[in-house]
């Protein structure tokens, strides 16, 4: 190894030093942001010390060279004004489109080493690690497009299946698996295009049938699935920055999905083949029946006027609603007020894992009222007033038995609070299609509203009554 | 199979297991920054598409350098400029302007607060 391997080889360790660091200040959001500092300047380090491969290389034509400083630029500026643009509620979409361009580039890296080595033969080993990076890059980068879709409302977010997508999946994937298969007895570019056409199909089948609500899931798997396929091409390319790092993010995909799934209580296998209400765990136990009881502002004002404690429980019905700055105007003037304010985030209130915290944090709320299930399940019961604003299922008491579609997922004990106001447009079913008992828990009252309007109302109710 | 080979296999396994170890401390309020920070974290492969670079010589290299390049910095510099917006949002106590504001005038005027919170939670 010359002296210039060397020293390119321990700044990429100092650049995967970096990013391990900003892994690990993101333990606590104080130091996040620091967390954040540190990752940035461990990949400026590592494209810096790329750069200098390159030059030192010097192989570069000045095509090259300009292809990719203007892709580079473009890229870089797209990514920019998105970053700076983009609405938190859309930051799943945009989260999306990134593992797109992620994972589509590192299936690229592999495409084009594979075949400048085609002609002249290729190793078994190298074959091998190129189909995985072309086969997880591919199906990242038409699944995440198609998850981004759906986020945005390009395409229907409904669980969508047509006859025979069960079969088109199922054939994309042989045919994918069994190219790989192929390419390793007898390299063939021909057949490397097939896999790839064949991996972009499955992406496509695969994300189609998953409802809104298991997205959390779905982004956090093809998280997953970037990070391996980056994993790959550093195996292909003989990088070791591009190893390290893919498998740090392949490690974070996996928790999160894996929290995710279990914070619905539902297994990966289950979610994939598509969402709630097309199996057979439809509503077979019907719950315990009972009255429904509507309130107006003003009586609801008065119960929060004059609680102790309240804990607010937002969903995502908040968030479509836009309604976050108006939640974080009321907590403010009932702890004005004196009043304890925490909220409860279940692990799948948003659209991505912990999206609710950011779309709160957003709206001004401090961090340390955002509380996690486990931590605030025991304050329920010494709780004056829980403040339900479009949560549905991981708020229902039906979890608790069996026999319902949502048994076993861990939900909120909201019904544990001393009284329970449901803000909520009327009584549609939530992502799980079942009744929920909360409704007519004669603790609860229900005030059917639009959550924006709601909130604005009832904060201008307690204004006037304590004014 | 190779000795390069085994010791890729080896860093990779290694780095897999110390990212299950530092990313299961992460709180559930900060999942979202923490996958928008991995995201960032898989734009490395912009070093891979400048790589690609080294040896185009054909119009399939050139556009293939290209796409990568321009897809690999774009995830790049959006995932990091997203998570650092993102971050800012995060404040211990309730920044001094009335809430509602656009977020931008927000995220500006919580800045002094955010990193005087920023020593110890």
């Amino acid at each position: 190894m010359s002296t210039f391997d060397w020293v390119t080889q321990l700044l990429y360790v100092a650049a995967a030093t970096c990013f391990v660091l900003g892994l690990h200040l993101m333990n606590s959001p104080a130091t996040a942001r620091r967390g954040n500092q540190v990752s940035t300047a461990g990949m400026a380090l590592a494209i810096a010390t790329t750069l200098a491969l390159v030059i030192h290389a010097g192989t570069v034509t000045a095509t090259g060279w300009i292809v990719m400083i203007t892709g580079a630029l473009i890229g870089a500026g797209a990514g920019l004004y998105a970053a700076r643009t983009v609405e938190m509620t859309a930051m799943p979409q945009l989260v999306s489109l990134f593992n797109a361009v992620g994972g589509g580039a590192a299936a690229l890296v592999a495409i084009n080493d594979y075949v400048k080595l085609a002609s002249s033969g290729v190793a078994e080993s190298v074959t091998i690690t190129t189909i995985l990076d072309v086969l997880i890059g591919a199906v990242t980068f038409s699944g995440s497009i198609i998850a981004a879709g759906k986020l945005q409302g390009f395409i229907n977010s409904a669980p969508i299946t047509f006859p025979g997508s069960r079969v088109a999946n199922t054939a994309a994937a042989l045919v994918a698996v069994g190219g790989g298969i192929y390419m390793i007895v007898t390299p063939s570019v021909p057949v490397l295009i097939v896999i790839i056409l064949a991996a972009l199909a499955f992406g496509v089948t695969m994300v189609i049938p998953i409802g809104g609500a298991d997205m959390p899931v779905v982004i956090s798997l093809l998280n997953a699935f970037t990070g391996t396929a980056v994993a790959m091409a550093g195996f292909v390319i003989g990088n070791w920055a591009l190893i390290i790092a893919g498998a740090l993010v392949g490690a974070s995909g996996s928790i999160l999905t894996k929290l995710m799934a279990d914070a619905m209580n539902r297994s990966l296998a289950n979610i994939m083949i598509g969402g709630f209400g097309t199996g057979d765990t439809g509503p077979a136990v019907e719950g315990p029946g009972g009255d429904v009881r509507s309130i107006q502002a003003d009586d609801a004002a008065i119960q929060l006027a004059y609680a102790q404690k309240v804990i607010i429980v937002p969903g995502y019905g908040l968030a479509a609603a836009q309604a976050q700055h108006q939640v974080a105007d009321l907590a403010a003037l009932l702890e004005e007020r004196g009043a304890e304010v925490s909220y409860a985030i279940h692990p799948v209130a948003g659209r991505m894992p912990g999206h609710m915290n950011v779309l709160l944090a957003e709206a001004n709320v401090p961090y340390p009222q955002l509380k996690e299930m486990d931590e605030i399940n025991p304050e329920f019961a010494r709780t004056d007033v829980a403040l339900v604003i479009g949560a549905n299922d991981v708020t229902n008491p039906a979890a608790r038995r069996p026999g319902t579609a949502i048994s076993g997922m861990p939900i909120l004990d909201v019904d544990q609070a001393k009284s329970i106001i449901v803000i909520k447009r009327s009584m549609g079913h939530g992502y799980a299609g079942i009744d929920n008992e909360l409704y007519v828990n004669p603790k609860t009252s229900m005030f059917f509203a639009d959550a924006k309007s709601a909130l604005t109302e009832l904060t201008s109710a307690v204004k006037t009554l304590v004014g | 199979m190779t000795a390069p080979l085994l010791t890729d296999i080896t860093i990779f396994v290694l780095a897999l297991l110390v990212g299950f170890e530092v990313i299961s401390k992460v709180p559930a309020t900060l999942h979202t920054p923490l996958m928008s920070a991995a995201n960032s974290i898989h734009g490395i492969v912009l070093a891979g598409a400048m790589i690609i670079a080294v040896t185009a010589n054909n119009a399939l290299g050139y556009i293939l350098a290209f796409v990568a390049a321009a897809f690999a910095a774009m995830n790049v510099v959006g995932g990091y400029v997203v998570t650092g917006r993102m971050l800012k949002m995060f404040r211990r106590v309730r920044a001094p302007v009335a809430a509602g504001n656009p977020p931008a005038a927000v995220s500006g005027n919580g800045q002094a607060p955010g990193q005087g919170a920023g020593g110890r939670p």
